[in-house]
This record gives C-alpha cells, structure tokens and sequence, in this order.
C-alpha cells in the first residue's frame, strides 16, 4: 500500500486575516471618520455612532484586503511588506480575495440598513476608489499615483458626518480636501527615505522617477493649498477660535518641517532626519487637527 | 521520531479550531449588535 503524498492545505492563522486589513492604516482612518462623525451638528445615537464607525473601519479592512490581493508580487519586492501573510506563504491569494470582497460587501449593507444609504454609497466609492483607481490603475503606472489617490484615504470624515446628518456640508468637503493634499507631502517624505525599496519593487514613486530635488519642490508646493484646506474653515465661520488657534498653530509647523525639506540637498551618507521628521509629524498633524474640530464643536 | 503529516493534520486541527472560536464569536457579536442597532431605530422612530 502507498501513502498518500499529496500535502494537506493549512488555513491560514485568523491573526492574518486580521493582518490583511492593515490595522495600523486603520487607526487613522477610525480616527478621521470618527471626528467627521462628532463634528457634525447632530447628535447620533451612540449605537448607531459605533455602527457608523465599524462599518469605516471594516471597509478600511476590505480595501487593505485587496490591496494586499493584488499587490501580493510587489510586496514580496519591498523590504517594508515581504513579511505580509500573502507574499509570507501564509495565506493563498483566493482567501484573500474573498475575505476583502465578502468584508467590503458587508460593510456597505450595514451601512445602507443601520444608518443611511448616502454614508454606504460614499463608503462603497471610497472602497471602489482605493483598490480600482489607485491601487490597480495608477499605482505601478504613475508618480501621480498618490496624488489621485489620496482621495481614497480622505473620504473617511465625509463618510461620518453623512453617517449622522445625512448629507455633505463645507466643513466635511474642507476636511476631505485637507486630507486629499496632506497626502502627497506624507508620503513623498516616506518616499525620500525608503527610495530604494520602491525602486527595487519598480513602483514609480517622484523619487524614484523625478529625483529628489522635484520630489522636495513638490513637497513644498501641495503643503500650501494644504495649509489654506486646514486653516480656511475659521475664517468663513464653519468652526470656532478652538480649531482656529490649533489649526493655525499644526499647520505652521507644519509648514515650517515641509519648508526644511523642501530647501535643503541631500549630502552623501544623509540619515534624512528632516524627512523623518516631517512623515513622522504629518500623522500628528491630523490627529490634533480633526482632534481640534471636534473640542471645537463641543467646546465653543 | 514524530510523523510529519500527523504534525500537519495536528496544525490543520488547530488552526480550523481557533478560526472556528473566532467565527462564533464574531457571529455572537453581530447578534448582539443587530439586537442594539433594532432597539436604537425602534428608539428614534427611524425606519
């Protein structure tokens, strides 16, 4: 008699599925949402508040999903990612697949049932958007490619104030409009110190494809509309002194790392402290900054 | 010395029993937050 040979498939760890949703991308996302959420001039049921918010964080999920679906080849390349379920062997891509899609799928019902179907169809968009434009279209194809698509990171707090009013109001299109043009100054610092990684990976980020010099002129050019999307709500009367002193206060400091960045040469063996320094600040930047909108409302 | 493919079968086990226990209680969870989203839209008079 022969023994049977054929190796059994391991499923994978649930703790890799929960890797697949890239919980630490969450966090900020839970977070804008959120603000977007208790910023708005109604007052929500805390159930369906809670509703609201796990529906954005379970989309975040289904779109970190297929991002990792489809990007398993490239993540294998980067330093950053070759330890993700996918291109660790821990998972196959078909697990993946129907994990993000069935999460993304639940997620926009449960928000067009519990809440409102204008929140699930600006979830369902913000879904679409992440893994159709940016991740499959433009990603490999442009160093635009988180330009455009640092709208996807920007509708969480849009999505949290239609959760609880609605509709689209000045003040959640200010916040999407911040978050859309703080992006490419977050990344492109990141970008200035991982180059290589995405260099190796062939992914055409502006350091790689324009050199550093344009990568620190660009940087410096979006933080202006930057610093006019966060700072404009106070003057036209949408928030209060509270977000306005804060706002004011982040954003020129902001402005002040960008501006460091963007004036100065890389040396030969450069550690790229400054770089570090402005990625680093920039994910501060929006916690005071959406921090700010909602002691704002509360507060004033 | 241990048998590799008992080994194998021991890890499919294991790993179909912990993602088992995490299903249940995800399931659980949406149970009870189904009930709470019902009494909340009961509550505000929302359809």
């Amino acid at each position: 008699m022969t023994t049977m040979t054929r190796p059994l498939p391991v499923p994978a760890d649930w703790r890799d599925f929960l890797a697949l949703t890239k919980p630490g991308v969450m966090r900020l996302v839970v977070f804008t949402g959120l603000c977007g959420l208790l910023a708005a001039p109604v007052t929500m049921d805390p159930i369906l508040g809670f509703t609201a918010i796990l529906c954005i964080a379970l989309a975040a999920g289904a779109a970190g999903a297929l991002n990792q679906w489809y990007e398993s080849d490239l993540d294998a390349k980067m330093k950053r990612t070759r330890g993700r379920p996918l291109p660790a062997g821990r998972m196959d891509r078909q697990s993946a697949l129907h994990f993000g899609v069935g999460l993304g799928v639940f997620a926009v019902i449960l928000m067009g049932l519990a809440i409102n179907l204008l929140a699930a169809a600006i979830l369902a968009v913000s879904i679409l958007f992440y893994v159709l434009i940016y991740t499959v279209w433009l990603k490999r194809r442009t160093p635009q490619n988180i330009v455009i698509g640092g709208a996807a990171g920007a509708f969480p707090p849009l999505i949290g104030w239609a959760a609880a009013t609605d509709h689209v109001a000045a003040l959640p299109l200010f916040m999407f409009a911040l978050i859309f043009l703080w992006t490419p100054p977050h990344f492109w610092a990141l970008a200035m110190f991982v180059k290589s990684d995405y260099a190796n990976a062939g992914v055409p980020m502006l350091p790689v494809v324009a050199g550093e010099r344009v990568t620190r002129t660009q940087i410096g050019l979006y933080t202006v509309p930057m610093a006019v999307a966060a700072i404009a709500p106070w003057p036209l009367g949408l928030t209060h002194a509270i977000y306005g002193v804060v706002a004011t206060a982040a954003t020129a400091f902001f402005a002040l790392l960008a501006f460091r960045v963007a004036t100065r040469r890389t040396q030969p063996e450069d550690r790229m402290r400054p770089e570090k320094r402005l990625f680093a600040f920039s994910i501060a930047y929006l916690f005071v900054i959406f921090g700010a909108l909602v002691v704002d409302r509360f507060a004033a | 010395m241990n048998d590799p493919r008992r080994d194998e079968e021991d890890l499919i086990r294991a790993r179909q029993r912990s993602r088992a226990r995490v299903t249940a209680l995800l399931l659980a969870a949406l149970v009870v937050l189904f009930f709470l989203i019902s009494i909340a839209k009961i509550r505000s008079g929302t359809p």
